[in-house]
C-alpha cells in the first residue's frame, strides 16, 4: 500500500525544473485544509491530554498487560503473514494461473471490509459452533476467547497489506536475474533463495512492518470473534475503547501511545521505500 | 483511465454533496415540520421507539429522533452541547452528570428499572440453574466489564453472593454478551432481563434472586438547551405516562418503587 514505492521524487529526475511544480495556485488551498483535516484531530488529543498523569496511566496495570498482549500478538500475526503471505504474493506475481484475478480478489477483500464482519466470518469458522472450530477443539486447540483468537483475527485484517504490497515490489522488480539464473541452470528453489529474495528484501521489510501496524491496530475482528479479557485477548485498542467509557484521559494517553507507534512505522517505511529507490 | 479518474471524482463529489445536504437541509415536510430529539440508553430501543411512533401520531408535524447509545456516551455528548431534547439514562452517575451541568429541566424522573438475568443458549448446554452454577469450572461465562453499567451491576452481585466468577470475556456492551450467547460461543452470559425478552427465542433466561441486589435505575429528564425543548418536556410526559409505563412493562422493565 506504501505510495511512495510507486512514486520515485520527479525532483531528482528533471534536475534544474525542481522549482516548477505545474499546479494552480488555487489547488493549495485544498491541499493544506486536506493536510490540516488529518492533523488538527491528533493535535486536538494531545492538547486534552493530562500530561501529568501521563505516565501513570501508560504504565498501569491493565495498559502494560494490553500494550504486551497487543505486541505478543502482533509480532505472531505478522510472522503468520509472511509465512502465508510471501508464498501468495509470488504465486500471483509470477504464475498465470486459471482463477488468478478471482483469488486476488479475494485475497485482498479484508482490506475493504469492515473488520466486523471479517470477525462475524472468523466466529463460523473458528468458533466454538464453527465450520472447523469442532474440529480444533478435538484437536486440543481451542480458538473461542484465546488469545489465538486474537492471532487469527489480526492475521485476517493484515495479511492483504502484505500481499498487495508485495506484488507491487515484484512486478517492480521483474523477472530479468531470474530468467538469467534459470538459464544459467539454477533450480527454482535456488533462483528464489538466491535471487527473487534478496531483491525483495526492501520492499518485503516495508510490507512487514505495515502488516504489523495493522494487525496492531485491529479492534473490530477482535471484539467480534475473540472477546475481551485482560492478558489474554483484551489487546491495546479494546483497552482504549473501554477506558473510554472508565477514564477517558487513560484512553487518551494509551491512543497516543498507539500514535507514537504508527508515527515510527510510517517514518520506516518511508526510509526503507527511499533506500530500495537509491538502489534501483 | 482518464474517463475512469474523472467518474470517481464525480462520484466523490456527489457522496460529499449528499453528505453536505445531510448535514444542512432541514427535515423535509414544509417550514411548520417540527424535530424532538431524544438521547436514550441503548436498552431502551425498542420500547421508547414504539413510543416515538405513538408521539408521533399523536403529534401531527412532529417527527422524534433518537440517538440510542451507551448513557455514558450520550451524557459526554449532551454537555458538550449536543442539540438534545431529552435524555434517558440507563444509571444514575450519568444522569447525574447531565443534571450537575445544569442542562435539565427540573429534577430526573425514575421511570423504569431492570435487573439482571443468565442467559444461556435454548438448550441450555452448560446445564446452568442457579448464579452459583456460573463459578462452576469449565464453562464459558461472558460478562459486561466492570467499567460499564451491567458489569458494575455484575460486580454488585458476586459481592452480595460471595461468588466470584471466573468470566472468558469482558465485554464492553451488553448487547456483545447476548451475541455471544446466541452464537452459543458462551454456555452462559450475565444480561439484562429485557434483553432477554428482546433476544425472543434465540437465548433462555434464568433468573436469579440476587439480582434484587442491583438493580438498575432508568430515569429521564428534558433538557433546557435543545432546539424543542418543549416537545422534549411532552415526550418525557408520554413515558411517565400509563401508556408508556405498559409499553415498557411488556418489554419487562420493573416498575421503580414509588
Amino acid at each position: 500500500m506504501s505510495t511512495t514505492e510507486a512514486n520515485p521524487a520527479p525532483a531528482s529526475r528533471t534536475g534544474g525544473r525542481a522549482d516548477y511544480s505545474g499546479l494552480p495556485r488555487w489547488l493549495y488551498v485544498p491541499a493544506a485544509a486536506g493536510a490540516l483535516f488529518v492533523l488538527l484531530p491528533l493535535v486536538a488529543m494531545v492538547l486534552r491530554m493530562d500530561w501529568t498523569r501521563f505516565g501513570e496511566l501508560i504504565t498501569s496495570e491493565s495498559s502494560v498487560a494490553a500494550l504486551e498482549l497487543s505486541l505478543r500478538t502482533s509480532v505472531s500475526a505478522t510472522l503468520a503473514c509472511l509465512v502465508l503471505g510471501v508464498p501468495l504474493a509470488l504465486a500471483l506475481a509470477r504464475r498465470h494461473f486459471p482463477g488468478r484475478d478471482l483469488v486476488r480478489s479475494i485475497v485482498l477483500l479484508p482490506l475493504v471490509l469492515p473488520p466486523v464482519v471479517g470477525g462475524i466470518a472468523l466466529l463460523y469458522t473458528f468458533g466454538r459452533r464453527g465450520l472447523l472450530g469442532g474440529t480444533l477443539d478435538v484437536l486440543g486447540i481451542p480458538v473461542a476467547f484465546t488469545t489465538t483468537a486474537v492471532v487469527i483475527a489480526q492475521t485476517f485484517v493484515a495479511l492483504p497489506f502484505l500481499v498487495v504490497s508485495l506484488e507491487g515490489t515484484l512486478r517492480t522488480v521483474g523477472q530479468r536475474y531470474e530468467l538469467v539464473a534459470a538459464t544459467l541452470g539454477a533450480r527454482p528453489s535456488t533462483v528464489l533463495r538466491r535471487v527473487t529474495l534478496p531483491l525483495l528484501l526492501p520492499g518485503l521489510a516495508s510490507a512487514t512492518v505495515l502488516s504489523f501496524a495493522r494487525a496492531l491496530g485491529e479492534f473490530g475482528a477482535t471484539v467480534t470473534f475473540a472477546g475481551s479479557l485482560q492478558g489474554v485477548t483484551r489487546t491495546l485498542p479494546l483497552e482504549i475503547y473501554l477506558q473510554r467509557v472508565d477514564d477517558p484521559d487513560a484512553a487518551i494517553a494509551l491512543s497516543l501511545v498507539l500514535v507514537g507507534v504508527a508515527v515510527v512505522v510510517m517514518l520506516v517505511t518511508n526510509r526503507i521505500s527511499q533506500r530500495a529507490l537509491t538502489w534501483a | 483511465m482518464k474517463p475512469r479518474i474523472r467518474a470517481s471524482i464525480a462520484a466523490t463529489a456527489a457522496a460529499l454533496a449528499l453528505v453536505a445536504a445531510g448535514c444542512s437541509s432541514p427535515s423535509p415536510g414544509g417550514t411548520d415540520a417540527k424535530a424532538v430529539t431524544v438521547y436514550a440508553a441503548a436498552s431502551m430501543k425498542t420500547t421508547f421507539t414504539a413510543l416515538g411512533k405513538s408521539f408521533e401520531s399523536s403529534h401531527p408535524g412532529v417527527t422524534v429522533t433518537f440517538n440510542f447509545a451507551g448513557s455514558q456516551t450520550l451524557a459526554e455528548q449532551i454537555t458538550q452541547g449536543a442539540p438534545a431534547d431529552a435524555f434517558a439514562s440507563a444509571n444514575d452517575a450519568n444522569m447525574k452528570t447531565v443534571t450537575d451541568a445544569g442542562l435539565a429541566s427540573g429534577d430526573a424522573k425514575l421511570y423504569a428499572t431492570n435487573q439482571l438475568t443468565i442467559a444461556v443458549p435454548p438448550d441450555n448446554p452448560a446445564k446452568i440453574g442457579a448464579f452459583a452454577d456460573l463459578a462452576k469450572p469449565g464453562i464459558k461465562l461472558v460478562v459486561c466489564a466492570p467499567a460499564v453499567p451491567c458489569g458494575a451491576a455484575t460486580v454488585k452481585v458476586e459481592q452480595a453472593t460471595g461468588v466470584t466468577l471466573k468470566p472468558v470475556s469482558e465485554e464492553q456492551a451488553v448487547t456483545d454478551v447476548l451475541s455471544k450467547v446466541q452464537a452459543r460461543e458462551a454456555d452462559a452470559g450475565l444480561v439484562y432481563k429485557t434483553d432477554v425478552k428482546s433476544a425472543g427465542d434465540t437465548v433462555k433466561g434464568i433468573d436469579f434472586p440476587e439480582s434484587a441486589k442491583a438493580i438498575n435505575n432508568n430515569s429521564i429528564v428534558a433538557l433546557t438547551k435543545g432546539p424543542q425543548a418543549a416537545l422534549g418536556q411532552q415526550f418525557v410526559d408520554l413515558v411517565l405516562s400509563a401508556e408508556g409505563q405498559k409499553v415498557l412493562a411488556d418489554a419487562g422493565f420493573g416498575k421503580p418503587a414509588a
